[in-house]
C-alpha cells in the first residue's frame, strides 16, 4: 500500500516538475509548482513525518504559492515568449540526456559514498507509541535539544524581514 | 476489526456526513433567508410548501437548469478549475471533525469521525489555505475588473486574518496539549462545583474565542467582513462572471465552510459534544450527536444575526483591525496562556 502509493505520489511530483518548466504560462507553472508540494507532503506523510507534511502544505503550498499567484495576478505577466535560435533537436535529445546522464552520476556517487540504502540519519526518537514525526516529539527536539539553533534561525528570518521592509520602503 | 468492516464503515461514514453537510448548507441557507427577513420585517421564502421548507429544493432545480454561460474571453482551464477547487476543499476539512464519541454496534467499535488523525487541526489550517486558490483564481481567471478586485480583496483578507485565527488556536492547543480533534474535546470533559463545565472559553480562552470569532467571519467572506463581494462596489466580487452550477458551487464552498467554522468553534471553544446523556442505549449514543448540532445551529445563528445587523467594514478598517489589533491581541493571550500554564 505505502509502496504504491509512493509510485503514484512519486510520479506525480516528477510530472509536475517537468510540466512547470515545460508550462509558456507563469501561472501554470505556479500550479504546477502547488501540486509538487502537494505531492512532497504527502511523501513525508507516508515516510512518517506527520507534522512536516502539514506544515508543508500551511507554509509552502498554503502560503509562499499565494504570495507567488498574486505577483503573478498583479504584473498580469503574459505568456513567455519562444526564443527564435531554440532547437527542437537539441530539446529533444538534450534534456533526457542530461536528465540520464545526472541520474548515473547520481547513482554511481551515491554506491561509492555507501548511501545507496536509504536510512533516516539524525536524531531520531520514539517513545514506542508514535512515529518520530509527531507533533509532539518534533516539539521535544525543536524547543528542547536544539533549542539555541532554533531561535537563531528565527533571528536570522527576522533579519531577514526586516531588510526586506528597509529595502521596499519607498524613499522620502 | 477486519479491513473489509473498516472499508464499509469508513464509506457509509463518508456517505451519511456529506449527506448531512450538504442538506445543512441547503437549509442555512433557508435559514439566512427567514431570519433575515424577519429582522427586515418580513416573511423570507414562504411560497415552495410550509413556511418554505422546499425553497432549496426549487433552488437547486433552477442551479441545475440554469443556462451554463462561460464568457469567451475567460482562460477556460482554470476558470473551471476554480469552483472545483473551492467545492473540494470546504468538504474537505469536514473530514477530521468529531461529532461524537465512540459508539459499538454489534462487534463494530467505531469513532463518530471520518478520520482520526493526530493532526486533525493542522489539516483543517492547510485545507482552508489550498481553499484560497480557488477565490484567487476565479478573480483572475475570469478576466474582469470587477472579479480580479474581488478575488484580490478575497485573498488579501483571507491571507491576513489566518494569522489571527491561527494564533488564537495556540491557547487552546497549549491548553489540551494536542493537535488531535477529539483529545481536545476530551480535555474538556468534567464540570467545576458540579455545574460550570471545563470547556476552554470557561478556561480562560474567551479572548481566544472572540479572535476565533472575528477571524472566521473574515476568513468566509462574511458580513460585516464581505469587501470580496461588496455589491454596491463590485456586481458580486469573484463570482461575477459565473453562472449556473459553477456560481452554486462558490455559494456551497461559502456556506460549507461556515459550518465548519461552527463545527470548529465548538469542538475547539464549547466542548465539543459534551452535555447531559439519558435514556435507553440507543438515545444515549445519539444525544452527544444532538448537543454538538445544536451548538452548531447556534452558531450559524449568530452569523446570520451578525448578517442582519452590522454594516461593511472599509477595506483599511478591515487590514488595520487584523494585523494592529487582532493579531498583537492573539500574541497576548499566548503569551498570558503559556504563563498561566507554566507557573502551575
Amino acid at each position: 500500500m505505502h509502496l504504491v502509493l509512493f509510485f503514484i505520489f512519486g510520479v506525480l511530483c516528477v510530472g509536475a516538475a517537468i510540466n512547470l518548466l515545460v508550462q509558456k504560462h507563469p501561472i501554470n507553472s505556479a500550479l504546477s509548482l502547488i501540486v509538487v508540494m502537494g505531492s512532497l507532503a504527502l511523501l513525508y506523510l507516508l515516510l512518517g513525518a506527520e507534522f512536516v507534511a502539514a506544515i508543508q502544505v500551511i507554509v509552502y503550498a498554503g502560503a509562499v504559492m499565494v504570495l507567488f499567484v498574486f505577483v503573478i495576478m498583479l504584473l498580469n505577466a503574459g505568456e513567455e515568449e519562444v526564443l527564435p535560435h531554440s532547437s527542437r533537436v537539441a530539446v529533444a535529445l538534450g534534456i533526457p540526456g542530461l536528465i540520464v546522464g545526472l541520474a548515473i552520476g547520481v547513482w554511481v556517487i551515491a554506491r561509492y559514498a555507501g548511501l545507496d540504502r536509504i536510512s533516516l540519519g539524525g536524531p531520531t526518537v520514539s517513545n514506542g507509541t508514535e512515529s518520530f514525526g509527531a507533533p509532539s516529539l518534533v516539539a521535544k527536539l525543536v524547543f528542547r535539544d536544539f533549542l539555541l539553533p532554533f531561535e537563531v534561525t528565527s533571528v536570522l528570518i527576522l533579519i531577514a524581514i526586516l531588510g526586506a521592509v528597509v529595502l521596499a520602503r519607498r524613499e522620502e | 476489526m477486519s479491513i473489509i468492516t473498516y472499508i464499509i464503515v469508513s464509506v457509509i461514514k463518508i456517505v451519511l456526513v456529506v449527506f448531512v453537510l450538504l442538506t445543512g448548507v441547503a437549509y442555512a441557507v433557508l435559514m439566512e433567508r427567514k431570519v433575515v427577513g424577519h429582522m427586515q420585517n418580513r416573511w423570507g421564502p414562504s411560497r415552495v410548501g410550509p413556511f418554505g421548507i422546499w425553497q432549496p429544493l426549487a433552488d437547486g432545480l433552477k442551479f441545475i437548469f440554469k443556462e451554463d454561460l462561460t464568457p469567451p474571453y475567460v482562460y477556460k482551464p482554470l476558470y473551471l478549475l476554480a469552483p472545483i477547487i473551492s467545492v473540494t476543499m470546504a468538504l474537505t476539512s469536514i473530514a477530521v471533525i468529531p461529532f461524537g464519541p465512540w459508539i459499538s454496534a454489534g462487534s463494530v467499535h467505531t469513532p463518530l469521525q471520518i478520520a482520526d488523525v493526530n493532526i486533525g487541526l493542522l489539516i483543517i489550517l492547510g485545507v482552508t489555505s489550498i481553499g484560497v486558490y480557488g477565490i484567487a483564481l476565479a478573480g483572475w481567471s475570469s478576466n474582469s475588473k470587477y472579479s480580479m478586485l474581488g478575488s484580490l480583496r478575497a485573498s488579501a483578507q483571507m491571507v491576513s486574518y489566518e494569522i489571527a485565527l491561527g494564533l488564537s488556536l495556540i491557547g487552546v492547543l497549549i491548553l489540551a496539549g494536542s493537535f488531535s480533534l477529539r483529545d481536545i474535546v476530551n480535555a474538556q470533559s468534567g464540570t467545576w462545583f458540579g455545574f460550570i463545565p471545563k470547556w476552554f472559553i470557561f478556561k480562560g480562552q474567551i479572548v481566544a474565542f472572540f479572535i476565533y470569532v472575528m477571524a472566521a467571519y473574515a476568513e468566509t467572506n462574511r458580513i460585516p467582513f464581505d469587501l470580496p463581494e461588496a455589491e454596491t462596489e463590485l456586481v458580486a466580487g469573484y463570482h461575477t462572471e459565473y453562472s449556473s452550477m459553477k456560481f452554486a458551487m462558490f455559494f456551497m464552498a461559502e456556506y460549507a465552510n461556515m459550518i465548519t467554522v461552527a463545527c470548529l468553534a465548538s469542538v475547539l471553544f464549547l466542548g465539543g459534544w459534551s452535555g447531559p446523556v439519558f435514556g435507553p442505549p440507543l438515545l444515549q449514543s445519539l444525544l452527544p450527536v444532538l448537543w454538538f448540532a445544536l451548538r452548531v445551529f447556534v452558531f450559524i445563528f449568530i452569523y446570520i444575526w451578525v448578517r442582519g445587523t452590522l454594516p461593511r467594514f472599509r477595506y483599511d478598517q478591515l487590514m488595520a483591525f487584523g494585523w494592529k489589533f487582532l493579531l498583537p491581541l492573539a500574541i497576548a493571550n499566548i503569551i498570558v496562556t503559556g504563563l498561566i500554564v507554566a507557573l502551575q
